[in-house]
């Protein structure tokens, strides 16, 4: 491990100008379960760490009539931790959840799970399918990008040299709506989705058929994707298994996976559909007030 | 379970607390790296990125420049082995491969192969040096399929690899070219022609396992100190402190009474702590140093290069009359060595029909090199690959004869006065006894009635091993008495081996203190392995029992100044004529007054062990959809002789099912075409987490085994043996598909799923 410097600013301005300065060789740490197992490992050599989790517009965690804001620092636990939150996003209290153990999850943040930008990345595909959006400071000031358009490839993103992901906003939820997360991973536990699914839905108000649905895949491409054929697929359809298996292909139509030790390609494919199944089918009981009932990693 | 009526015993069969759980739990305990030392260095290792090449050059001058950098080792500063088979320990080790496995010499043969060392000041300078050593390689084509291995046109690892002909009349392998299958194995028995005319089924499958590892989660750790009068001491974490003696002395080429080897507590080694690699390249540095070496392997390290077991391709063949019993077996094993000769291909070649009265058999067995990491022992090494082989066939043939597969094991059980196909004939065993145990439990006389689930058994075999310890033990005052014993403790054996003094003298295992230590203060003990300790470290502790009770008895006709004949030991007490006795604690207060201490001395040297068999239950759920298997509830039931303590004996069947598990559905190691390991950490590399195994039920059978005073069998082994059949058995009684390549991942058994 390389020496490196560490500084723990308390403004957002005095941290885009620390980026700024440092030319790319800086890097923000929030909970650090990753950040600092790579730089331990050699796989990134800052010169600067910069401590992101004394500055207020990042730890912001605040639900009201407008809507959900999460900042970028905000540990996973604490999202959990509010049921309310549990109640109205599910799917994103679903992937804080999962995200390594108890103790991961007391450091880990959202916003440094969607900087990290890995393609199996349990937080992004239920920011995406919540309509998350993501607020970016920088040296120029602040702009605004959906969280399907955040990430680039493998471990890339929008974020350009000097900037920080600030915040994410989640629209106000509909009545009659539900999402739901799940992955599926060879253990129960302690693992990388090899496929994971995340679904929002809105019913329409007798609860028999989908107003519309946001559905999003991961670990099946080079980046988290919107499925945007498959959850306009659902779009006004009754709920029953064709219209799931109708969104389920298109679903597969736009996956692109490899052969890893995780699984074939052959194997993710095929597990988009099940996952879809099972995905939906629990986002429309949670939209009903229905209990829930699944095994993590299943 | 006691299948015959049991002595009364006072200590053996209890459960006290383990004499060194305070420290565990409360993280006292020093471990392999927790070792610090006044002036001591920090060591790392820079490793091969290549699976497969020629060194050309190594380049140092770069790596010792940087300010803190204290010294730099390659094999060029290790003494030369020349060709030599040296025993140590688990087995003959080729030392000229032990040296370059150390530290490569003209070759790197697997990714992670340790090229040089650095000692520095800081561990970041000693890693930041690594990257500055320029190494020129030229890289070669790698092979990392023991098929592959074995063909013709096959890339040759090794230049000193001939093929040893071990059993075959006349050698039926070409001795004079170089290959990579170092050994090949014959065993047989009857006439196996004649054995298959008589079958009415013959079912002959193929069978693949994978690479898997321990999974201790202490990685290796040693430091060591070449002191200025050439005296070299070693702190480590090990399974046989006297075979890293053993091993250090010959790769740094001084005599063994020049080492002392120092042994931490060890956290887990399952085989995989017997072979060094740090000990002599930290004693390297230090001698080029003067000053103490510590080195430290990273997960990725103990993955890639320590010594896991074997991956294996086997083709079984077993025949049945239509009652159900078997009249022949044929086995066609192929192990992967790894870099070097050296898997466990005996054992499984001896393993693969254990279980069974086979009149007519043949097995060949191959030692096969690839560049994988050179293997090593592994819980009862190679037998759970054939196993796995064997047990399906079996499960295959009752399913085809529609026989209740513990009927068809009751029928066909290895038992007293039953040859193995190697050769020996069986003592007092108790696999009958195990499977009757799982026929009769709760869990086998439950039905299953949910979708999709299945219940699975098989039966394993160990053969547990004897060998050599020594233990000594004196006499305190206060009534206590102090054990010293030299077997590494890497699954409760101070308690275990405590309680059989204890036993031995009429006191409580409270009373005795035991301790491991080092080389020097110890006589010669063989490694914490091959389920011997609780067997043959106890004889030991139970002989020096013994000489403590003539002692004392010497020391009460002394003082009653009677005939020595007329004292007698018993029950703790040691009695003379008329009113004359003493508590072992009277006497023991006396002791110092009377003549001085007592110190008693025991010694063990066993041939061998009856060998355990256990019978494991599995009931699995198969996700239909996904192919991942749950195991919904898991029953070992086993031999165990004499349970010491029951509750270290029941942890080792869990564990060892446990470890089976993984094996069975997710463990194994994957490799990118390069040939290097793309998963080793333990986020990739699946061992079971809580959440993937139920609470193993055990069921202890007790069939003391007549070669030990109080009946002991080793048991650590044995358990990992049976699972993965047992849970390919479940999985086809579930979903009606027959796994035949471990591991059982998920998308394995989805993709047979919908072939059907």
């Amino acid at each position: 491990m390389r020496d490196f410097e560490y500084e723990a600013p308390t403004t957002l301005s005095t941290a885009i100008e620390l980026l700024a300065q440092q030319d790319g060789s800086a890097k923000p740490l929030a909970g650090g379960t990753d950040l600092i197992d790579h730089v331990r490992t050699g796989r990134l050599e800052p010169d600067l760490l910069i401590d992101v989790k004394k500055i207020n517009e990042l730890n912001v965690l605040e639900l009201n009539g407008d809507g959900l804001r999460l900042g970028a620092a905000v540990p996973c636990y604490k999202i959990y931790g509010t049921p309310e939150i549990s109640q109205q996003y599910a799917a994103l209290t679903d992937s804080c959840r999962i995200i390594g153990g108890i103790q991961i999850q007391s450091r880990a943040s959202v916003g440094g799970n969607l900087c990290n930008s890995g393609p199996a990345a349990d937080s992004i595909p239920s920011l995406i399918v919540l309509g998350g959006v993501c607020v970016i400071a920088g040296p120029n000031g602040t702009r605004e990008v959906a969280a399907e358009d955040f990430c680039t490839a493998p471990g890339k993103n929008v974020l350009e040299a000097g900037e920080l992901l600030v915040e994410i906003k989640f629209p106000a939820r509909a009545a009659n709506s539900g999402s739901h997360y799940r992955r599926f991973i060879p253990r129960n536990e302690m693992d990388i989705a090899v496929v994971s699914v995340g679904a929002s839905v809105e019913l329409d108000e007798n609860q028999q058929n989908f107003g519309s649905a946001r559905i999003a895949l991961g670990a099946v491409a080079a980046t988290p994707l919107f499925a945007q054929a498959a959850s306009d697929a659902l779009a006004g359809q009754p709920v029953n298994a064709e219209s799931i298996a109708n969104a389920a292909a298109a679903a597969k139509e736009i996956a692109t996976p490899i052969t890893d030790m995780r699984g074939t390609a052959e194997y993710r494919t095929h597990l988009i559909g099940v996952l879809i199944e099972r995905v939906i089918n629990a986002a429309v009981s949670q939209a009903r007030g229905e209990a829930i009932c699944y095994k993590p990693g299943h | 379970m006691a299948t015959a009526e049991k002595p009364q015993y006072k200590v053996i069969g209890t459960r006290p607390v383990r004499h060194d759980g305070v420290d565990k739990v409360t993280g006292r305990a020093q471990y392999g790296a927790d070792t610090q030392l006044t002036g001591m260095l920090f060591g790392a290792t820079l490793r091969s990125p290549h699976a497969h090449a020629n060194i050309k050059s190594i380049d140092t001058s770069r790596a010792e420049a940087l300010a803190g950098v204290r010294a730099v080792l390659t094999n060029a500063d290790l003494p030369e082995q020349g060709d030599r088979i040296v025993e140590l320990g688990e087995g003959a080790v080729n030392m000229r491969h032990l040296n370059a496995n150390v530290l490569a010499k003209e070759k790197v043969l697997y990714k992670g192969h340790a090229i040089a060392a650095v000692a520095a000041d800081t561990i970041h300078i000693a890693e930041e040096a690594c990257q500055l050593i320029e190494v020129d390689f030229e890289v070669l084509e790698p092979v990392l399929d023991v098929v592959k291995a074995m063909a013709d046109d096959a890339p040759v690892l090794n230049d000193d690899i001939r093929t040893e002909s071990l059993g075959s009349h006349p050698a039926s392998d070409d001795a004079s070219k170089n290959t990579n299958v170092a050994k090949h194995f014959v065993f047989e028995k009857g006439d196996i022609v004649k054995g298959f005319e008589e079958a009415d089924i013959v079912v002959e499958r193929e069978f693949d396992t994978a690479t898997v590892h321990q999974g201790y989660i202490e990685p290796h750790a040693s430091t060591a100190h070449w002191n200025a009068d050439g005296k070299i001491t070693v702190w480590t974490c090990t399974q046989g402190t006297f075979s890293v003696r053993h091993q250090t002395a010959e790769l740094c080429g001084v005599p063994i009474s020049d080492v002392k080897v120092i042994p931490t507590e060890i956290g887990g080694g399952f085989g995989g702590k017997i072979s060094v690699y740090l000990p002599p390249v930290a004693a390297g540095l230090s001698k080029k140093t003067g000053q103490p070496v510590k080195l430290v392997m990273d997960r990725a390290a103990v993955f890639e290069a320590t010594g896991p077991t074997p991956g294996s391709h086997m083709k079984v063949k077993i025949g049945a009359t239509k009652d159900g019993k078997i009249t022949s077996g044929e086995a066609w094993i192929a192990f992967e060595a790894g870099a070097y000769t050296g898997s466990p291909i005996a054992p499984g070649c001896m393993c693969v029909f254990s279980c069974y009265d086979v009149p007519n058999a043949k097995v060949d067995g191959f030692d096969v090199c690839v560049n994988k990491p050179r293997t090593n022992a592994y819980r009862a090494p190679g037998s759970t690959q054939v196993c796995f082989a064997t047990e399906t066939i079996v499960d295959e043939i009752c399913k085809e004869l529609d026989i209740e597969p513990a009927e068809f094991r009751l029928n066909n059980a290895a038992q007293e006065g039953v040859r193995r196909v190697d050769g020996p004939v069986y003592g007092k065993v108790g696999m009958i006894e195990t499977v009757q145990a799982i026929r009769d439990s709760d869990h086998y006389q439950t039905p299953l009635t949910g979708k999709f689930q299945g219940r699975g058994i098989a039966t394993g075999f160990w053969f547990n091993c004897g060998l050599k310890s020594a233990a000594t033990a004196t006499v305190n005052p206060d009534g206590t008495v102090s054990l010293v014993e030299g077997s590494t403790d890497i699954g409760g054996s101070r308690a275990g081996l405590a309680m059989q003094l204890a036993e031995c003298l009429g006191i409580t295992a409270e009373e005795v203190k035991p301790a491991v230590v080092d080389t020097d203060s110890v006589g010669y003990t063989d490694v914490t392995g091959g389920s011997r300790v609780t067997f043959a470290t106890g004889i030991a502790a139970i002989n020096a029992g013994k000489d403590i009770q003539q002692q004392m008895c010497d020391r009460a006709a002394m003082i009653w100044d009677c005939d020595e004949t007329d004292v007698r030991y018993e029950d703790g007490c040691i009695i003379g004529s008329g009113d004359n006795r003493f508590t072992f604690k009277e006497l023991a207060a006396k002791i110092n007054a009377t003549g001085g201490p007592i110190a008693g001395r025991g010694t063990a040297s066993e041939e061998a062990q009856a060998g355990a068999f256990g019978t494991h239950c599995a009931d699995v759920e198969v996700d239909a959809d996904t192919g991942k298997v749950q195991i919904l509830r898991y029953t070992v039931a086993q031999d165990v002789g004499t349970a010491i303590h029951p509750s270290y004996v029941e942890g080792q069947l869990q564990g060892g099912a446990v470890q089976g598990i993984g094996w069975a559905l997710n463990e194994e190691y994957w490799y990118g075409e390069e040939g290097s390991m793309r998963n080793a950490s333990f986020l990739d590399y699946r061992i079971p987490t809580i959440y993937d195994v139920p609470m193993i039920e055990t069921i202890l059978v007790e069939v003391p085994d007549p070669g030990h005073p109080y009946g002991v069998r080793g048991v650590g082994e044995v358990p990992i043996c049976p699972p993965p059949a047992a849970i390919a058995n479940a999985i086809y009684d579930a979903v009606g598909v027959r796994m035949r390549d471990l591991p059982m991942a998920p998308h394995k058994v989805c993709a047979e799923i919908l072939k059907k």
